[in-house]
């Protein structure tokens, strides 16, 4: 038995409006879905350049490992000097006793550039009034981390310092 | 016809003349014993148009590198006609703003016009002075001596101990693992392209609110009106309001030519990467109590490096700051958060910057 539009029983005619109106809402969401993730993926592929682009490249020169830092006449006792270890400054420290000691200039708390203190012998930060001994250990005030020491070698008149 | 007359009707056939200045013709001033503190915004504002007219000047001279950053403004402070001032203005009228936007600031939290419906108002203000503080901040290091080149090492080092993104943060702030001439370049970018740009955009949102809601009248004078009926209670804007502002205006430009001529700003020494930070070294009396509280906080606190907990605290502290409008009560007579933290806020920063300026 078939049927015409108008003759079929009401209830059939409604599930395939609703039927329709389904495959309309799942159309809709598909596209909805094709296009946000066209413009998401092309949002991203514009923002991805500028943010790597923000980023400086990485230095490549960074492996220093030693260097001649002073000679033996430039230090009296109990006197220091800062020297360029790579691109960052280290302090290298002639004790009351005469021994030297060498460790990083950049204190451990903000990285301000630390000094030697002949009144108090010690090493110490002007910027937050960080405190540390000559190896280098954090005695007093903000910094969480002792300061790098590195080693010293005299080799005829010249000073080397060599990362430990 | 007169000519002013001329142009006046040729506006008013194209765009409605009428239309454009209604506005300004309807706007009124609350007028009460208070009425002074309206005053701060508008003279923050002038500072602020003084900052790009002065700092537009600088930039013909200025020069952005580590090699003659320095030399460029010894230039324009000895040999440029007028330089001196220029740049003093420049650097007096930076601090000025900043003092009159926190004044402001205090003004609208005490007298609470933070309140419905103007919250965004306060909020696009905060961002405001907080984008005031980068243009401190960047600003600084352009002449690139050795005070400015510590702070920045501080400065950008302090926004490196964010958990996760801090690194980042740091080496896109610094144009690479150190404070160079790389970071010079940036923070000039900063200071003349990318702040003016943000600061006049959301400058621009913040009028238009405080257009769109009119001036706030204190709660407490609100209530003292509506019991007792009295006229006279506003003053309009345009010219009753505007000629007074001018004249604070006019106040204020006295101050900053006074301060100018008599405390030129001076130079300092060149910024030497590969010296030791001077002893006695602080930051500009903005970043005083920040400073302060960094040197105070100890290094570890349970486990966890002392500074990184200063940097969460106080980007806590701004959060607050920022959203303080939604943390007042709904209800009338309920307790009042937001009062207590900007008393408590007061207080920091003041004794803070009192103790970062005498304490050792």
């Amino acid at each position: 038995m078939s049927f015409t539009t108008a003759e079929k029983p009401v209830l059939t005619r409604v599930c395939e409006v609703q039927e329709s109106t389904a495959k309309n809402t799942s159309r809709r969401s598909l596209l909805k879905i094709l296009l946000g993730g066209g413009i998401l993926a092309s949002l991203g592929s514009f923002l991805y350049p500028v943010l790597r682009y923000l980023v400086p490249p990485a230095e490549t020169n960074l492996g220093v490992d030693s260097v001649i830092a002073a000679t033996i006449h430039e230090l009296k006792p109990n006197s220091s000097k800062i020297f360029r270890f790579g691109s960052r400054p280290a302090l290298l420290i002639r004790t009351a006793d005469g021994e030297y000691r060498a460790m990083s200039a950049t204190c451990t708390h903000l990285s301000c550039t630390v000094q030697y203190r002949k009144d108090a012998q010690q090493v110490w930060c002007a910027c937050h009034n960080g405190m540390y001994d000559l190896n280098g250990r954090n005695v007093s005030g903000p910094p969480p981390r002792p300061l790098e020491k590195y080693q010293v070698h005299i080799q005829g008149e010249e000073i080397q310092v060599q990362r430990a | 016809m007169s000519p002013a007359v001329r142009v006046q009707t040729w506006i008013d056939e194209r765009f409605g003349w009428a239309e454009m200045i209604a506005p300004l013709q309807h706007k009124t001033v609350p007028r009460h014993r208070l009425s002074y503190w309206y005053f701060l915004g508008g003279i923050t504002l002038f500072l602020f148009l003084i900052q790009i007219a002065t700092g537009i000047l600088l930039l013909l001279y200025y020069r952005p590198s580590a090699n003659e950053a320095f030399e460029s403004v010894q230039y324009i402070t000895t040999q440029v006609k007028f330089g001196w001032l220029v740049r003093s203005i420049h650097s007096w009228s930076a601090n000025l703003m900043i003092f009159t936007a926190f004044a402001h600031m205090f003004s609208v939290l005490f007298l609470r016009a933070y309140r419905k419906p103007r919250e965004l108002t306060w909020v696009t203000g905060v961002v405001l002075l907080f984008l005031a503080l980068g243009f401190g901040f960047s600003g600084y290091l352009l002449p690139w001596n050795t005070l400015a080149f510590f702070a920045t090492k501080v400065g950008s080092e302090v926004a490196g101990q964010v958990p996760i993104i801090g690194p980042w943060i740091m080496v896109f702030l610094r144009g690479g693992p150190d404070v160079t001439g790389a970071t010079l370049t940036r923070f000039f970018g900063f200071h003349v392209a990318v702040l003016p740009g943000l600061a006049t955009l959301l400058l621009g949102v913040h009028v238009a609110l405080v257009q769109r809601f009119g001036i706030s009248v204190p709660p407490g004078l609100e209530q003292q009106w509506s019991s007792l009926p009295q006229p006279q209670r506003e003053m309009r804007f345009f010219p009753n309001f505007f000629l007074r502002e001018l004249m604070a205006w006019y106040v204020a430009l006295a101050v900053l030519g006074l301060l100018a001529a008599l405390f030129p700003w001076g130079l300092g020494t060149k910024a030497d990467p590969f010296a030791s930070a001077p002893a006695g070294i602080k930051p500009e009396w903005y970043f005083l109590s920040g400073f302060q509280a960094l040197k105070l906080i100890p290094p570890k606190i349970f486990s966890i490096d002392g500074e990184v907990l200063g940097v969460l605290g106080f980007g806590a502290a701004g959060l607050v700051w920022l959203l303080l409008p939604f943390l007042e009560p709904k209800r009338e007579g309920g307790g009042r958060p937001t009062f207590a933290i900007g008393v408590f806020a007061l207080t920091f920063i003041t004794a803070m910057t009192i103790y970062g300026y005498f304490g050792k």
